[in-house]
């Protein structure tokens, strides 16, 4: 939505304020837009603590990058094994077969409705007495379960994008439908959907830290301990939330520069 | 095929066929036979029931009752093979369709790649013989949205082509067109018709029905109300509602 300029108020105090608050507007290129303050700030922070106070901003950043390195690890084999389900939900969501249709549905509508702290602990405690998971299989279940939903509803809004007239043009040929999904709609979908796809990766970096709980010694989790160790509470959580900060800032400028692309070139 | 029936040379032969959308009748009872080599116009009000026709002979829509055969194969037949029938039936939409993630060779070549799995190499030398003949020898490297309206068409009638279908449907190919693109779609569709392709065209181009047009079928509401030669039709129309139907759009 566009700010109205109003007559007798002072220009410079009114800025354009874009829809989608997680995506940066790139056309709002100014020196000092928020996402340069934040990600050169929090940036700066994470490169100079150390510099400036090597104790105990040093100490952190030794113990830290494990804990990178696993948030890393759950994050992207979540999303890969949560794309594959929601490629799968979408397609079975749009399906004219009534049990798939069904299945896929009721699996979007019990997913979004539990909280993914509670779907981490039911996988992990609760499932737990039937079959003992490893701590970080059981992580990366829940997550890929969990975001394999949402990934449904994108590939299935994104599926349903595509004009009706691509199918009928692909069956018109003499396609049947899979080859016209396979060559037509889902290299179509895959335009539409990767800035959201994008934004659902971002979202799983953060939640990723919702693993700490069941002892999987992700970023959060390697933090906590070393401030259990040291009692350096603010310090320790001060450099885990900065770096995380830095990781997402990073990523949606890539989504949003990504979205500009596919919106400059779209075909 | 079980129901090949090949005793007529009628390449559509549409018999008393009515399709209904939930309580609303869009065509109703009606019969049309199209021969070999013959191009036939449909024109009528919209929401007459023309594209709806024309949809149920490739069966993107489905007749409610009613019977229709492409070269003796029946479409209507609900365990029949209409993916093979469709390979003989080309189509063209008012919206053009293309595949906007591929090119214009891509779009043309991909129909007997994929679904007649005919060699690359045969499909692209195809492909370029059909650009060139529709006048875009030059377009095969772009995207349909680096193309204008009229050349997007052109490339649609190719990809239909490239399937080397016995017949073709139009579903008013000029209507989302401007004005000065209409003329390159229409002299595309003369020359096919001088060719010898049956076609069936939905469609308010006289210029085009006078020139190539055996049979002009006049539609309205749902039913086929006329039938004739287009100086019959247009010139001396025997029905009142199509006199009025001319009335308005000439």
């Amino acid at each position: 939505m566009a700010a109205v300029d109003q007559p007798g108020t002072k220009p410079e105090t009114r800025i354009t304020v874009s829809d989608g608050a997680l995506i940066p507007d790139r056309a709002e290129g100014s020196l000092l837009s928020a996402w340069r303050i934040s990600f050169y700030g929090a940036l700066g922070l994470v490169v100079l603590l150390p510099i400036i106070s090597p104790h105990p901003y040093r100490e952190i950043m030794r113990y830290l990058p494990d804990g990178i390195l696993r948030t890393f690890q759950v994050t992207l084999i979540s999303i890969f094994f949560a794309l594959i389900i929601g490629l799968f939900t979408g397609l079975g969501r749009i399906s004219r077969n009534i049990l798939i249709n069904r299945i896929s549905t009721i699996y979007v509508e019990v997913i979004r409705g539990i909280p993914l702290l509670v779907q981490l602990f039911y996988i992990y405690f609760a499932l737990g007495r039937f079959l003992s998971l490893d701590r970080l299989v059981a992580a990366i279940l829940a997550m890929s379960v969990c975001y394999g939903a949402y990934m449904g509803e994108i590939f299935r809004a994104g599926i349903q994008a595509v004009p009706k007239g691509q199918m009928e043009a692909a069956l018109a040929i003499g396609m049947s439908r899979s080859q016209a999904l396979r060559l037509v709609i889902l290299p179509q979908t895959a335009r539409i959907i990767l800035p959201p796809i994008g934004n659902e990766f971002i979202a799983l970096l953060k939640d990723s830290s919702l693993v700490s709980i069941v002892a999987v010694s992700d970023l959060l989790r390697r933090g906590r301990e070393y401030a259990a160790t040291t009692f350096l509470y603010f310090e320790a959580y001060t450099m885990v939330a900065l770096i995380y900060l830095v990781f997402t800032l990073f990523f949606s400028k890539l989504v949003a520069i990504m979205e500009e692309r596919l919106n400059t070139h779209g075909r | 095929m079980a129901d090949k029936d090949s005793a007529t040379p009628s390449r559509i032969r549409i018999e008393k066929v009515s399709k209904s959308f939930g309580s609303v009748e869009a065509v109703r009872n009606a019969s049309l036979t199209v021969n070999a080599g013959e191009v036939v116009l449909i024109i009528g009000p919209s929401g007459s029931g023309k594209s709806t026709l024309l949809r149920c002979v490739n069966r993107l829509e489905t007749a409610t009752s009613g019977e229709i055969y492409v070269d003796g194969d029946r479409v209507t037949d609900p365990q029949g093979n209409i993916r093979q029938i469709r390979e003989e039936v080309g189509m063209v939409f008012q919206s053009f369709n293309l595949f906007p993630h591929l090119t214009a060779l891509d779009n043309i070549a991909l129909g007997p790649r994929k679904v007649k799995g005919l060699p690359r190499e045969h499909c692209y030398e195809q492909a370029r013989a059909l650009l060139a003949r529709v006048g875009l020898a030059d377009k095969e490297k772009s995207y349909p949205d680096q193309l204008s309206g009229g050349q997007q068409q052109r490339v649609a009638i190719a990809r239909a082509l490239a399937m080397e279908p016995k017949v073709m449907l139009f579903d008013e190919p000029t209507s989302a067109l401007d004005p000065e693109m209409i003329k390159e779609v229409l002299d595309v569709m003369l020359q096919l018709a001088r060719e010898g392709m049956t076609m069936l065209v939905v469609s308010h181009e006289m210029g085009f029905a006078r020139a190539a047009a055996d049979l002009v079928v006049f539609m309205d509401n749902g039913e086929i109300i006329e039938t004739g030669t287009p100086a019959d039709v247009f010139d001396s129309p025997r029905e009142e509602r199509t006199k009025r139907f001319l009335d308005h759009i000439l």
